[in-house]
C-alpha cells in the first residue's frame, strides 16, 4: 500500500512544484519518489499483505511493480529537454506519468475485480491525456482520440465481463471466484463463460493483441516518442500482469475452455505483428508492430499454465522492456538530429557514434532473441513452456516468426554498420548515456546469468 | 580448469583487442591466438588417448533450467580443438597484409568466434552447445557483412537466416530431449541414455541433421555457400571453410549418432545419397567455374560431401578418415584461399582466364601452391591421401556403387584442381601477371607452415589417428549397443 501512496504523493508534490515554477526540482523529486517506492518494494519482499480484501501485495505484484517502477525511472531519465520544447507546464507530464504508474501498481496487485477496473482507468485516463499532450500536433490529437475511443470501448467489454462473472459467483474477489470454479466444476453458471470471454477481449485490447490491435500503430506513432516508450514497455507489462493474475489465477480451472480462443489470438498476434513489421520503412512503426508480436510471445505463458508461467512473463517483460527503452532512446536522439525516423536515417551510425550503435545492436539482438542476450532467455522459457505440453505446431509457428523477426531487426543493424550515411554526430546527453549503459548491462547480464530473476515469483 | 582457460582466453583477448587502436590490434590478436595454441599443446601433452572425457569441468550455470557449464575433451574433441587453435594463428597472420578499417573490431570478432568454436567442440551440455553454436555465428556474420565484397549484405542475410533457421530447429530438438530426460537437465550422457522410439528418433534426427547439413553444407542445403565464400573477406572465408563447417561434422558425430542411432539407421540411406549427390554435383559445377575462389568453394562442398558420407558408414575406418580429413581439409582449404587472396590482392582478379605464368615470376608461390593443390587432390604422401583413402574405403564397403561414384569424383577433383593450377601458374606470363611479385614476410611464414603440416601429416599420420581412435571406437560401440538393444 505504501508503494501506491508514495507514488501518488510524489505525483501531487511534483504538481505543486510545477505550480511554483520550480522546474529544476521536478526531475530530482520524481526520481527520489520512485527510489523510495522501489525501497518499499524491496522491504515488502516475501512478506505478502492483503489490504482490506482489495489488493494483495504478494511477490508477483511486487516483482511486476519493481519492473514498472524501474522502467518508469529510466523513462524519466530520458525526459531531459524532451518536453521542454513543446510546453511550459512540464509538471503535468511528470504528474500524469506518475498517476499512470500508480494505476499500474493497482493493476498488478488487485485482489478484487473492482480494483482491476479502477487501476485500469487511472492508468488509461492518464495515458489518454499523455497521448494528446502535444495540443497543436495533429497526429498527437488523432492518437489521443483513437486511444480514448478504443480504450473506452475495451473497458466496456471488461466491465460487462466483470458484471456477468459477478452475476454467476456473487463476488468480485478473485479467490472466491476461483473457489467457486473449483467447487462447481460440473455446474458452472452459464453466465460465467461469456464473462470470461468478454474479459479476455477487454484485456487483449489493453495489451494490444491481434485482432484487437488496430489502435496500436496509430496511437504509438502519433504519441510523443517518450510516451510511446512508456506505453509499449511499462504499460504493456502491467497489462500482462493483470491478465495473468486473472487467467492464471482465478480462471485457471476453466483453462480448457478459454485456452483454444487464446491460442487463436496468440497465433494471429504473432503472425500479424511480424509480417506487418517486415514491410515497415519507418523505425518507430516497425517497433510498434514488433511490440504486437512480442505480445504474442508473452501470451504463450497463458496457453500452457505451469508453475513458472508468471516468472516467464516477468523474464520476457524485463528483457523486452530494457531493449525497447534502448531502441526508443536512440530513436529520439536520431529524430532530434535528422528530423525523421526512417531506417535510412540510421545509415552510418556505427561510424559516427560507435557506442550508440553498439547499444542499439545489443537491443536489436535481444529483441530478435539471439543467445547471450536477455531476449533469448525470454523466448527460450516461452518455447520451453509450450513445449512441455507438446504444442509443437505452435512452437514451429513461433520459430518461423522468430526468423521473420531477424529480417526486420537486422535492417537497423545493417543500416547502422554496413551502409554509408551522412556525417551527423548525435549529441548524447549524459542521462541518455546512463540509461543506455545500464540497459545494455542489464540486457547482457540477464542473457548470461538469468538465474537472478528466473523463478523469482 | 585448463579447459576454462582454453575457452575463455580468446574471449579475454577479444575484449582487450577491441580496446586497442591501430596496428597493435593485430599483434594482440596474434599473441592471444598463439598463447591459445600453447595452451592446446599443454593440454595435448597431458592428454591420454583413451576413450574417456578428460579435463572435464562441470559447474551449475542456470540451475532453475537444468543448465550446467559442462565441458570436457575426448579424442574427437581434441582433433577439432587442435584444428581450431592451429588454424587461428595462421588465419590471423594471413590477414596482416590487409589494412582493415576498424581493425580492432575485426580481430576482436575473430577471437570472439574462436571462443564460440571452442565451446562448441568441448560442450557436454546441450544448451551450452547451442549457445556456442550461435556465439560462433554472430561474429562471422559481422566479419563478413562489414568487411566483405559488394553483395555482402544480401548474401550474408541469406547465410544468416539459413543457419539460424537450422539451429532453431536444433534447439527445438534439444528442448525435446530435455523434456524426455527424467533428470531434467541437458547432460549429454543423460541424452545418450534416453530410450526413444524410432518415431521420436526420426524427428529428432531431422531437427539436428538439417542444422548440421546447412552448416557443412550438404546438398541441397548448400546454396548459401559459394556466394558467401566469394563475398566474405579472406579471413572470413577461411574461418567459414576451415573451421566453421567442422562444427556441422562434429555435431553429427557427437550429438546425432549416439543420441538417435535408430533415427540415423532409418534415414542413413537418405543422408548417404544426399552426401554422394553433393560430391558429384559440386564436382561438376566446379569444372565450369571461371573464378578460382568459386572453384575452391565448390570443391569444398565435394570434400565435405565425402566426409559426411564417411560418417554415415558408421565404421571405424570411415570415422577415422573423417577425423584426419577434418584436419587436412581445414589446413588445405585455408592454404588455397590464402594463395588466391595473395593473387587477388596483387592483381585484383581471381578469374582463371586472366591469369597465367605466375610460376615464372613467383617460384616460391608456385611450389607452395603446388603442394597445397596436391594435398587437396589427395596425392599419396600428402595429408589429403590418408583421409580420402579411409573415407573411400569405408564408403566402398558400405555400398560398392556409392563408393565407385564417390571415387570417380576424386579423379574429377584432381582434374579441375590441376587444370586450375596449370592455367593460373603455368604457361606464359601476360601483361597483367608480369608484374607479379613473389611471396614474402608473413605470407611466407603462413604458406611454409601449411606446407610443412601437409607433408608431415601425410607422411606420419599415426599420432592423429592414435589420438582419436579409442574415442571413435567407444562412440561406435555405444551406437551399436543401442541399436541392438543391449544396454
Amino acid at each position: 500500500m505504501n508503494i501506491i501512496i508514495t507514488i501518488a504523493a510524489t505525483a501531487l508534490i511534483v504538481l505543486y512544484a510545477g505550480l511554483f515554477k520550480a522546474k529544476k526540482a521536478l526531475l530530482p523529486l520524481t526520481l527520489i519518489g520512485l527510489l523510495v517506492a522501489l525501497g518499499f518494494v524491496a522491504c515488502s519482499w516475501n512478506n505478502p499483505t492483503t489490504y482490506y480484501g482489495m489488493m494483495r501485495m504478494d511477490n508477483f505484484a511486487l516483482a511486476f511493480s519493481a519492473i514498472a517502477i524501474i522502467g518508469t525511472f529510466f523513462i524519466f531519465l530520458l525526459t531531459q529537454n524532451y518536453f521542454a520544447e513543446g510546453s511550459d507546464n512540464i509538471a503535468e507530464y511528470f504528474t500524469l506519468i506518475l498517476f499512470a504508474l500508480s494505476g499500474m501498481i493497482i493493476m498488478v496487485s488487485y485482489q478484487n475485480m473492482s480494483m482491476l477496473f479502477i487501476g485500469l482507468e487511472i492508468m488509461s485516463v492518464s495515458l489518454y491525456i499523455l497521448a494528446g499532450i502535444r495540443k497543436l500536433n495533429f497526429a498527437s490529437n488523432e492518437a489521443s482520440l483513437k486511444y480514448f475511443l478504443m480504450g473506452a470501448f475495451s473497458t466496456g467489454f471488461l466491465l460487462f465481463g466483470i458484471t456477468l462473472i459477478y452475476g454467476a459467483t456473487g463476488s468480485f474477489d478473485i479467490t472466491v471466484i476461483q473457489n467457486y470454479l473449483v467447487n462447481n466444476v460440473k455446474s458452472v453458471s452459464p453466465l460465467f463463460y461469456p464473462g470470461v470471454i468478454l474479459m479476455m477481449i477487454g484485456l487483449c485490447f489493453k495489451v494490444g493483441a491481434a485482432p484487437f490491435h488496430f489502435w496500436v500503430p496509430d496511437v504509438y506513432e502519433g504519441s510523443p516518442s517518450l510516451i510511446t516508450t512508456f506505453m509499449s514497455t511499462v504499460v504493456k507489462t502491467a497489462g500482462f500482469a493483470a491478465f495473468l493474475r486473472l487467467f492464471a489465477g482465478a480462471f485457471e480451472p476453466l483453462h480448457d475452455f478459454w485456452m483454444p480462443a487464446l491460442m487463436v489470438i496468440t497465433i494471429i498476434t504473432l503472425c500479424i505483428g511480424n509480417i506487418t513489421a517486415l514491410y515497415q520503412k519507418n523505425f518507430k512503426r516497425m517497433l510498434t508492430y514488433s511490440s504486437v508480436s512480442h505480445a504474442g510471445y508473452m501470451l504463450f505463458s497463458l496457453i500452457v499454465l505451469t508453475a513458472n508461467s508468471a516468472s516467464n512473463v516477468l523474464v520476457y517483460a524485463a528483457a523486452y522492456t530494457f531493449a525497447t527503452i534502448i531502441a526508443f532512446a536512440i530513436l529520439i536522439l536520431v529524430k532530434q538530429k535528422t528530423g525523421n525516423d526512417n531506417f535510412d536515417s540510421f545509415n552510418g551510425l556505427g561510424k559516427r557514434n560507435p557506442f550508440t550503435a553498439f547499444a542499439l545492436t545489443i537491443a536489436m539482438l535481444s529483441l530478435a532473441g539471439i543467445p547471450l542476450t536477455a531476449g533469448f532467455i525470454g523466448k527460450y522459457v516461452m518455447f520451453l513452456n509450450v513445449m512441455e505440453n507438446y504444442q509443437t505446431v505452435l512452437v514451429v509457428i513461433a520459430i518461423v516468426n522468430a526468423l521473420i523477426g531477424f529480417y526486420y531487426y537486422f535492417k537497423v543493424i545493417i543500416a547502422m554498420w554496413f551502409k554509408e550515411g551522412s556525417d551527423v554526430v548525435l549529441d548524447t546527453p549524459l542521462q541518455y548515456k546512463i540509461v543506455l549503459v545500464l540497459s545494455v548491462i542489464v540486457t547482457l547480464f540477464l542473457g548470461v546469468y538469468p538465474s537472478l530473476i528466473l523463478n523469482l515469483i | 580448469m585448463e579447459l576454462l582457460i582454453l575457452i575463455f582466453l580468446p574471449l579475454v583477448g577479444a575484449i582487450i583487442t577491441s580496446l586497442l587502436k591501430g596496428g597493435s590490434a593485430k599483434i594482440s590478436a596474434l599473441g592471444f591466438a598463439l598463447v591459445s595454441l600453447c595452451v592446446t599443446i599443454g593440454l595435448l601433452t597431458k592428454f591420454t588417448p583413451d576413450a574417456t572425457t578428460q579435463f572435464a569441468v562441470n559447474y551449475p550455470w542456470i540451475q532453475q533450467l537444468g543448465i550446467n557449464f559442462h565441458v570436457g575433451i575426448d579424442g574427437i574433441s581434441m582433433i577439432t580443438v587442435i584444428l581450431t587453435n592451429v588454424l587461428m594463428p595462421l588465419i590471423i597472420l594471413s590477414s596482416f597484409k590487409h589494412e582493415y578499417k576498424n581493425a580492432n573490431a575485426f580481430y576482436a570478432l575473430i577471437l570472439f568466434m574462436q571462443s564460440g568454436l571452442l565451446l562448441v567442440f568441448t560442450a557436454l551440455d546441450g544448451f551450452l552447445f547451442y549457445i556456442g553454436w550461435e556465439a560462433a555465428l554472430i561474429p562471422i556474420y559481422f566479419i563478413c557483412a562489414m568487411w566483405g565484397g559488394k553483395d555482402r549484405i544480401k548474401v550474408n542475410m541469406k547465410f544468416f537466416v539459413y543457419t539460424i533457421a537450422g539451429s532453431l530447429f536444433m534447439l527445438l530438438g534439444i528442448i525435446y530431449l530435455y523434456l524426455q530426460n527424467p533428470a531434467k537437465n541437458f547432460d549429454i550422457n543423460a541424452f545418450y541414455a534416453l530410450n526413444l522410439d524410432s518415431y521420436q528418433q526420426g524427428w529428432i534426427f531431422w531437427a539436428f541433421f538439417i542444422a548440421f547439413a546447412i552448416k557443412m553444407p550438404v546438398f541441397p542445403f548448400h546454396t548459401w555457400q559459394p556466394d558467401m565464400y566469394t563475398e566474405a573477406p579472406t579471413p572470413g572465408t577461411m574461418l567459414l571453410s576451415g573451421i566453421m563447417l567442422k562444427m556441422g561434422i562434429y555435431g553429427v558425430i557427437r550429438w546425432l549418432l549416439p543420441i538417435v542411432p535408430q533415427g540415423v539407421n532409418d534415414w542413413v540411406c537418405v543422408a548417404m545419397i544426399l552426401s554422394v549427390i553433393g560430391i558429384v554435383y559440386a564436382s561438376l559445377i566446379a569444372f565450369t567455374q571461371k573464378d578460382a575462389k568459386r572453384l575452391v568453394a565448390y570443391s569444398s562442398i565435394a570434400h565435405v560431401g565425402l566426409i559426411a558420407a564417411g560418417i554415415f558408414t558408421l565404421s571405424t575406418q570411415g570415422m577415422q578418415g573423417v577425423m584426419v580429413q577434418m584436419l587436412s581439409h581445414g589446413i588445405n582449404v585455408i592454404g588455397l584461399f590464402f594463395v588466391l587472396d595473395i593473387i587477388s590482392s596483387r592483381l585484383k582478379t581471381n578469374k582463371i582466364e586472366e591469369l597465367g605464368g605466375l610460376a615464372k615470376v613467383a617460384p616460391k608461390l608456385a611450389i607452395t601452391f603446388l603442394i597445397i593443390v596436391l594435398g587437396t587432390v589427395a596425392l599419396p604422401g600428402t595429408n589429403g591421401f590418408i583421409g580420402e583413402f579411409l573415407l573411400l574405403f569405408s564408403v566402398y564397403s558400405y555400398n560398392a556403387w556409392l563408393g565407385l561414384i564417390a571415387g570417380l569424383t576424386i579423379i574429377f577433383g584432381a582434374v579441375y584442381m590441376l587444370r586450375m593450377y596449370q592455367k593460373v601458374m603455368l604457361g606464359e606470363t601476360n601483361a597483367l601477371t608480369i608484374s607479379f611479385t613473389d611471396i614474402k614476410g608473413t605470407e611466407k611464414v603462413v604458406l611454409y607452415t601449411i606446407c610443412v603440416l601437409i607433408i608431415v601429416i601425410g607422411v606420419y599420420p599415426k599420432p592423429i589417428l592414435h589420438l582419436s581412435e579409442a574415442s571413435v571406437q567407444h562412440l561406435l560401440e555405444q551406437v551399436n549397443q543401442k541399436l541392438t538393444g543391449v544396454n
